[in-house]
């Protein structure tokens, strides 16, 4: 399983090749409709106080492809995710009285399914499951619990079930069994047993994703899953995000680094003060004067992401960020 | 699976012997003042009638039944015979002039207590809902207590007694609406007085204190120390309880919420400590006052007729003093530096660290003040409720929770609206219900709130989290 | 010495007392809520006036002891349903102040004048009016049995039968919280504790989950008020809000989240108390410290202690530090 993680990005696999071609013939506009939308997103806005964090009119999420969604920071990526997930509730969902007017509430179908109301416990039953910006791998559970409780069908988990072991401990095999499958394949295998607390940041993120995978989840949301992952497991990372395309599922991701989203990505979303201000494939995009607007008019020295920014000077920063910290990651290296 | 050794800091011993010292210090510092008084006010106010029953104490081999008779006026009823069988025992005792009477047992087992009925005053008799005579269980090193109610009526020449009806089924009119409405924001001022301060504990460090209640039976301790053991002018033991009240908060900060703070140690480990610090001063106020009502003002209240509404001059005064101290709390908040950065850190410490402020100082003055504020509700309501027992405080710290829950978590101003409405609805409460479910109907009031409105009236949404 | 040696059979007697099961239990379910869940419930002492009433009640009105028992426990969930609605999807703090409330407003209402005749007002309700139907449950015969420094009756109040049942039920009640909470349903509450929204981001109904361990243990906090009250009386204001902290003290010091730390920590608590008190009485002068005093300044001591134990270790005699989260969100 672990053999055939991609250990660089530049290689194109097969399924990649095609996840781009199913989105190259669509036009590069804000809120463009997709030929396979999997998830389609209506007039979500959320407003603290008198601000307006998020307001996107329309978006469709291709299937099967790798959808980043970048944007400077503060651009309300995060919010727009936990809006989607059932984390945060739209201003503009329809309420018994004085909501929206029809046709300007929030509506959001994900694979076919209305998911406008849904909680956050039904959008990921439903097949659509996240990480988050901050890991929350649960740290005083081990590594191997983390994972089994990411586990769909479980009948230990009723409480009247729980009590006689024998009910639950075939189903609790075959989860543990994946588990550590997964966890080979993510090389957290021997640390199985250990507090989940005592991870690293980067392995952290990455128990976090086979914790998510655990559900056989349709769509696989990740917010900001290179944040505070050193470079060297950030090729991997992202080795990890691309075979789980090429196996098939739906991947959005938030980013706001955008070297890093360049190379993996078959499609880009760019968020600018809560709206969607351009999409595109991930080659073109960046050449959007809507783009380069949103990044320089919110951030002066900005981090654009781009390879040209990339300068010898910063390489060698990272480098030093690299070595200061504790390299626990380093068997993890690819 | 590695073992992990938990590192100790090289300090944290020491730390936790100074910190244990710290409490234990400020405990018996707190003992011997009070002590200092109770001691002084046995000998200082010698009982006017009869004598106090002796003191039961139990052992190993020794119970004690007791308990304390009252009449409707809530004086202590004097006098009054009980006969008590069981065990070895067949005896009569009689309450003395704390309306208590006690009895040492040595055998455990099921005692028959039965009041005499004819040594009951005028004007009063027992509750007909109360048994008599009534069984309870010794035991061995143990107190026993057991209540019979005595009640407003007349017993007919031939034994017959006829009851008053309670309070609340006399119906409501519109004197007895204005004087339970003026009770009620008499209530609420007093109780803002200390819940303002509960609010911005909370607001500025995120901590329940849950020993706030017992902040305010101090200062109504202290100013019966001062006032009446002391005998010091009234205003001038206000001003000092207040004053030392203040300290209490002032040290208690330097030398138990901060350094727990700096070890980083959890609001809710926090808030079970105020919980542990609640039980300690509890029991140290039992351990001098014994479970009695001290009066600060044992003069006869000079009462005020306003209208349809009676009032004692010192709930006047209070109320007075109450709302210039919230107008005054409420003007710093606005208008001062100080008050600024107050409700900065509420919102935000850490913006309010990064912006320049001292949190460290703000939190300080916060304490101070907050223990200060909820001293003085204690000696006004000392005053106006014509006593103080150690349980006076813990009686009111659920009001003020339920008052800041009602005005928002961690809103100054909520508090005080908050505060307001659990007043007025704990006193109207006593037009329709009997006065035991006063406390409830506020709480019940609370519970519906937190169903409609979870944030409270002031509460923002984003709040709640 | 002799004093020292009573002292020492006071503490024995204690530690085996129905009584002091009946903490253990009530600390059980707190650790179901507090220890395993996070949930700060602070009406643990409410659950156990519900349960007392609810089992005293029945049987006076004639019930079997069965049906008396089951209906204590419903009473107990219909309780934690009520508390539970408003206030599991807020933060934690509301829950506990509602607790708090909630377990007040059932003493006040339970002591009230006006229920006299169903609770017995403040005097609450003797024993034999309710105890009869257990006593006469025992296969222990009469007559009484001496274990070395315990000397009790077999069935009488306070005997061996009642001691023998209260530990039962508290074994049994160990065995059952292991079980479930080595389960995929325990690891789903232990998920919970520390962070509610990675555990929501996998599927989980965490709302539901936080109901039944509220339920859960405020069922068997029930069971705990009906061994409380079957050798003793029932009388509202024995289960007040000081019970509450006497629950919180005993499980903390015994060690959140874990199997035996409630039972342990239950009979720690009162052999701490009544070890300063008899410290106290044998050492110090009656004049400066009368045999009242002794009692108080126990209570002083125990909760100088909580304070302590909170800071300095929050895991309790038995808990493990890496394991303990008393951040509740």
């Amino acid at each position: 399983m672990s053999s055939d993680v991609p250990t660089t990005t530049s290689t194109m696999t097969a399924a990649g090749a095609a996840a781009k071609q199913s989105v190259s013939g669509v036009e590069a506009v804000p809120g463009v409709s997709k030929p396979d939308p999997i998830l389609t997103v209506d007039n979500v806005t959320r407003r603290f106080g008198g601000m307006t964090a998020v307001d996107v009119k329309h978006l469709e999420v291709q299937r099967g492809i790798i959808t980043a969604l970048i944007g400077p920071n503060g651009a309300g990526k995060t919010t727009f995710f936990n809006l989607i997930t059932g984390f945060d509730k739209p201003s503009s969902a329809p309420k018994l009285i004085g909501g929206p007017k029809a046709g300007e509430a929030a509506k959001s179908t994900f694979n076919g399914r209305d998911v406008g109301n849904t909680g956050a416990t039904k959008v990921a039953k439903m097949g659509m499951v996240r990480t988050f910006q901050l890991t929350k791998a649960l740290s005083k559970l081990t590594v191997i619990e983390n994972m089994r409780l990411g586990a769909k069908d479980q009948p230990g988990e009723n409480l009247f079930v729980s009590v006689i072991k024998p009910l639950w401990a075939k189903r609790e095999a075959e989860i543990t069994e994946k588990a550590e499958e997964l966890l080979s394949r993510f090389k957290l295998l021997d640390k199985k047993d250990d507090m989940a607390g005592s991870l690293s940041g980067g392995q952290k993120k990455l128990l976090e994703m086979a914790r998510a995978l655990m559900s056989d989840p349709v769509m696989i949301m990740l917010d900001e899953p290179m944040a505070g992952v050193n470079p060297a497991l950030t090729q991997s990372l992202l080795g990890h995000i691309q075979a789980l395309r090429d196996e098939g599922m739906t991947v959005l991701f938030v980013e706001h680094d955008m070297h890093m989203v360049r190379h993996i990505s078959d499609w880009v979303v760019v968020m600018a003060e809560g709206k969607v201000v351009a999409e595109g494939p991930s080659g073109t995009v960046m050449d959007d004067p809507a783009v380069i607007d949103a990044y320089l008019g919110a951030h002066h020295n900005t981090d654009l992401g781009d390879d040209s920014l990339l300068t010898d000077e910063v390489a060698e920063e990272l480098a030093a960020e690299v070595q200061n910290e504790e390299l626990t990651e380093g068997e993890i290296k690819a | 699976m590695t073992t992990l050794v938990v590192p100790r800091r090289p300090d944290g011993r020491a730390r936790l012997w100074r910190l244990a010292a710290t409490i234990m210090l400020a405990i018996v510092a707190i003992i011997t003042m009070v002590s200092l008084g109770a001691s002084s006010a046995e000998a200082a106010t010698p009982s006017p009638t009869g004598t106090a029953a002796a003191v039961c104490a139990s052992d190993a081999t020794t119970g004690c039944l007791q308990g304390t008779i009252k009449l409707p006026s809530g004086d202590p009823a004097v006098g009054i015979k009980l006969g008590i069988k069981g065990g070895d025992l067949d005896t009569t005792v009689a309450t003395g002039s704390d309306g208590k009477w006690s009895q040492a047992i040595t055998v455990a087992g099921p005692y028959t207590i039965t009041v005499d009925t004819t040594s009951i005053p005028d004007g009063a008799v027992l509750d007909s809902a109360a048994k008599n005579p009534a069984t309870v269980n010794g035991a061995l090193n143990k107190n026993t207590g057991y209540v019979f109610k005595i009640v407003g009526g007349t017993t007919a020449s031939d034994g017959t007694t006829t009851q008053t009806p309670d309070d609340a089924t006399t119906g409501i009119t519109f004197d007895r609406f204005a004087q339970q409405f003026v009770s009620g924001i008499r209530l609420g001022l007093l109780l803002a007085l200390a819940a303002v301060g509960l609010s911005l504990i909370f607001g500025t460090t995120g901590l329940s204190n849950f020993a706030h209640g017992e902040q305010v039976t101090l200062g109504g301790l202290l100013a019966y120390l001062f006032a009446n053991v002391l005998g010091l002018n009234l205003i001038l033991a206000a001003i000092i309880s207040v004053v030392i009240c203040a300290a209490t908060g002032f040290f208690q900060d330097a030398w138990i919420w901060k350094p727990l703070r700096r070890r980083g140690i959890g609001t809710t480990q926090l808030m079970i400590v105020t919980i542990g610090l609640s039980i300690a001063l509890q029991y140290t106020f039992q351990y001098f006052l014994g479970a009695s009502t001290v009066r600060i003002d044992q003069a006869n209240p000079v009462t005020v007729d306003l209208g349809p509404v009676t009032l004692s001059a010192q709930s006047l005064i209070s109320m007075g003093i109450a709302v210039v101290i919230i107008a005054a709390v409420g003007w710093v908040l606005v208008k001062t530096r100080i008050g600024r950065a107050t409700r900065a850190v509420s919102d935000n410490p850490s913006l309010a660290a990064a912006s320049g402020i001292d949190v460290d100082r703000i939190i300080r003055i916060v304490w101070t003040s907050a223990t200060a504020l909820a001293g003085l509700s204690g000696v006004l309501l000392g005053l106006v409720l014509n006593g103080v027992n150690w349980q006076t405080g813990l009686q009111l710290l659920l009001l003020m929770f339920a008052a800041i829950t009602l005005g928002g978590l961690g809103t100054a101003f909520g508090a005080l609206a908050g505060a307001m409405i659990i007043g007025l609805v704990v006193e109207l409460t006593n037009l329709v219900l009997p006065g035991d479910f006063k406390y409830a109907t506020a709480l019940i009031i609370l519970i519906l709130v937190l169903l409609v409105r979870p944030q409270g009236i002031f509460g923002r949404r984003e709040r709640i989290g | 010495m002799d004093q020292l040696l009573q002292t020492l059979y006071a503490i024995l007697n204690s530690a085996i007392s129905p009584q002091t099961a009946a903490l253990a239990i009530a600390a059980i379910g707190l650790n179901i809520h507090f220890g395993y869940t996070g949930l700060l419930n602070f009406g643990q002492a409410g659950f156990m006036l519900i349960g007392a009433y609810g089992f005293a009640i029945s049987i006076i009105a004639g019930l079997p002891i069965i049906l008396a028992i089951i209906i204590a426990l419903v009473a107990a969930l219909i309780f934690a349903l009520i508390l539970g609605i408003p206030t599991l999807k807020l933060r934690g703090d509301y829950l506990a102040i509602v607790t708090l409330s909630a377990a007040e407003i059932v003493r006040m209402v339970g002591r009230s004048s006006l229920l006299t005749n169903l609770t017995g007002g403040s005097n609450g309700i003797t024993g034999n009016e309710y105890r009869s139907p257990f006593t006469d449950l025992s296969f222990f015969g009469n007559g009484s049995l001496d274990i070395g420094p315990f000397k009790y009756d077999l069935t009488g109040s306070n005997g061996w039968w009642f001691i023998a049942t209260a530990w039962f039920v508290v074994g049994l009640l160990c065995l059952f919280a292991w079980a479930i909470m080595r389960s995929p349903w325990g690891r789903v509450l232990r998920g919970i504790r520390e962070d509610e929204d990675a555990v929501r981001s996998l599927g989980k109904n965490v709302y539901s989950y936080k109901m039944q361990a509220l339920i859960l243990g405020g069922v068997i906090g029930a069971i705990a008020g009906i061994v409380y009250i079957l050798p003793a009386s029932l009388q509202a204001d024995s289960m007040g809000r000081s019970m509450t902290y006497f629950i919180f003290t005993a499980l903390l010091l015994g060690g959140a989240a874990t199997v035996f730390g409630p039972v342990l920590g239950a009979i720690v608590f009162f052999a701490i108390r009544l070890f300063v008190q008899g410290i106290a009485n044998q050492f110090i002068p009656s004049a400066i410290m009368n045999g009242q005093q002794t009692e108080q300044f126990a209570w002083i001591v125990i909760g100088v202690m909580l304070m302590l134990v909170v800071i300095f270790r929050p895991q309790g005699i038995l808990g493990n530090k890496k394991e303990l989260s008393f951040d509740v969100k």
